[in-house]
């Protein structure tokens, strides 16, 4: 148990690792970030002084070694068009981005995991037959036309809600209703197939042989072993709660984290890009780390595996 | 060679037989046709993709002259579109096969020599999965820029990990198969026991993956295009009409929904295909 933990821990500091260096190469392949930002056209001792600002004159060794001492000091550069740290821009961000991705994740869990276990327990059905369609539609229909559809009906045709901005509540709808829908398709899929798959196991066939009431071989046979590879997938979801709304916050002009990653993207702020980026790795690192944490206690097995894995 | 010995191994024996769905019929019917559109988009478009026609700006579709309507600029929509089934279908094919080879070859490095390299490639899938490929792709293209050979390495990189996975697994049981021990005694170098003989035996799999990855490829891509941060002006393609098109989502809808019915409908098209394919060639369902 002790190992199992230590080795998913390892694992954990080892992709942040490799998240930074990631950052780093790209950071120094894309070319000299002093020409990029000044343009071409500034003068030589503005780039200069620009270049000794950023440390881009030392060794590419010594700049690496040195790019994991600052961040790891918490130090991640400042915005290079504003001028404010990067990380406070970012931190700022993160409640706008919460109030979307924290009512779409409970409200994926609360639509999906019932459909899917439903539809897997009436397998064949007609309720089986729309939940699996609708899954698939989740699946087809990108977020982006799915926000676009919601804002032609709801906002352009009906004139319910507001098509974007941050002003009231009422501005919330149509972007969580976005994100919970396609997350909710997903998760019930999921959740079909992996209590498809444990309800055909031998252990199933087992308890009902032996009189056990159906009810129960689902609550305390099958659920808890669906269980596992559902958590796997909430455990992603949770990862994503800072930087999945990229595309949904655009669409919506969301002051969140995802709009400021496109306008820095657009922008090449490269230090704010890059705190993202960091942040999102943490997030995901954290929550994997997580899940490994619960593997262990929803599957005994895994615990006594724990001294060969 | 490898062609017909794929097909020798896995196809041609084991579809003829059944009676093919007619959501199947269908959707490869519709995969068809945007092939042939995406190979003849220029010849058969009936204006110029970047035409302007300042007097018909924005109008519905329906009229003769422009039969999904027109742009803000009084572009042709449907030549528009045609051209831009040509440039994303080749952004998802040259992304899908990108990342099928590498994904397979570092499958198979590390199903050979196993050890450091194997869990090099493995430590490298791990992260490859665990990390939103959104926000990764997002931070290149922050980094590099724009072009449409960069967009293709790019999305080359999505999903990968998917065939180094199944590749490294099916080639370790492989080379414990008899056949794999039989050539390797022959004195087969390891190049063609990998390519010659597992490769075909193991084809059918990394073809489904193939169907599961792409249409992924075609969304991811199209979302880059919609935030403006794939495909540039005055090229075009799917995401970027839908990304465009969404500001005047009032006053012309059908600017952004020719692009985005045909994005879910190819995608739902080859997810169709994936899901009857693997049914009829993965052996791990069988």
């Amino acid at each position: 148990m002790g190992r199992y933990f230590a080795i998913r821990i390892g694992r954990a500091a080892l992709t942040i690792v490799l998240v930074v260096t990631f950052a780093f190469v790209v950071l120094r392949l894309s070319g000299d970030p002093a020409l990029m930002i000044l343009g071409p056209e500034a003068p030589p001792e503005v780039i200069a002084a620009f270049r000794k600002a950023w440390g881009l004159d030392d060794p590419i060794w010594f700049q690496y070694l040195d790019y994991f001492s600052a961040i790891a000091k918490g130090e991640l550069g400042r915005s290079m068009r504003d001028g404010r740290p990067a990380i406070q821009l970012v931190l700022e961000r993160i409640p706008a981005t919460l109030a979307l991705t924290l009512p779409a994740f409970f409200f994926k869990v609360a639509l999906g995991i019932p459909a899917g276990i439903y539809a897997a327990l009436h397998r064949g059905s007609g309720i089986d037959r729309a939940v699996m369609m609708t899954a698939v539609a989740g699946f087809t229909v990108p977020s982006f036309v799915l926000a676009l559809l919601l804002v032609l009906v709801f906002a352009v045709q009906l004139g319910w809600l507001p098509s974007g901005g941050q002003d009231s509540w009422r501005h919330a709808i149509l972007p969580i209703v976005t994100l919970s829908l396609g997350g909710a398709a997903v998760l019930a899929r999921f959740t079909r197939s992996a209590m498809l798959e444990v309800l055909g196991q031998p252990y199933i066939r087992t308890a009902s042989a032996k009189g056990v009431p159906w009810r129960k071989v689902v609550t305390s046979h099958a659920l808890p072993n669906a269980a596992i590879p559902t958590v796997t997938i909430l455990g992603f979801m949770v990862g994503t709660l800072i930087a999945g709304a990229v595309v949904v916050e655009s669409v919506f002009s969301w002051p969140g984290v995802g709009r400021l990653l496109v306008v820095a993207v657009a922008n090449r702020d490269l230090a704010v890009v890059q705190c993202i980026l960091l942040l999102v790795a943490m997030t995901m690192v954290t929550s994997n780390l997580i899940v490994d944490f619960l593997y262990g206690f929803l599957d005994p097995r895994l615990r006594a595996k724990g001294a060969h894995a | 060679m490898t062609d017909a010995t794929l097909k020798d191994a896995g196809v041609r024996r084991r579809i003829s037989l059944p009676a093919i769905p007619v959501s199947v019929v269908l959707a490869i019917s519709w995969i068809v046709a945007m092939l042939v559109i995406a190979a003849l988009a220029e010849k058969i478009a009936p204006y110029g993709y970047t035409q302007l026609d300042l007097r018909n700006r924005l109008s519905a579709p329906g009229n003769v002259a422009h039969w999904l309507g027109t742009d803000e600029l009084g572009r042709d929509v449907l030549s528009r579109l045609l051209v831009s089934i040509r440039i994303s279908l080749l952004i998802a094919f040259g992304a899908t096969a990108i990342s099928a080879v590498v994904g397979t070859t570092l499958g198979f490095l590390a199903a050979h020599f196993r050890g450091v390299i194997e869990q090099f490639v493995l430590m490298l899938t791990d992260f490859q999965a665990s990390m939103p490929f959104l926000i990764m792709a997002l931070a290149v293209l922050a980094f590099f820029g724009n072009s449409l050979p960069l967009l293709i390495g790019l999305m080359g990189m999505f999903g990968w990990e998917r065939y180094a996975r199944i590749a490294r697994g099916l080639a370790i049981s492989a080379n414990a198969q008899g056949y794999a021990a039989a050539v390797r005694q022959l004195g087969a170098t390891p190049a063609r026991i990998y390519l010659r003989h597992i490769l075909p035996n193991i084809a059918s799999t990394l073809i489904v993956s193939t169907t599961l990855v792409f249409p992924e490829v075609i969304l991811m891509e199209s979302g880059l295009s919609f935030l403006g941060l794939g495909v540039q002006p005055p090229m075009t393609s799917l995401g970027n009409m839908v990304g465009y098109g969404r500001e005047y989502i009032t006053r012309a809808p059908w600017i952004m929904l020719a692009p985005a019915t045909t994005i879910v409908i190819t995608t739902l098209a080859v997810s169709v295909i994936g899901d009857w394919l693997r049914d009829r060639l993965d052996p791990t369902l069988q």
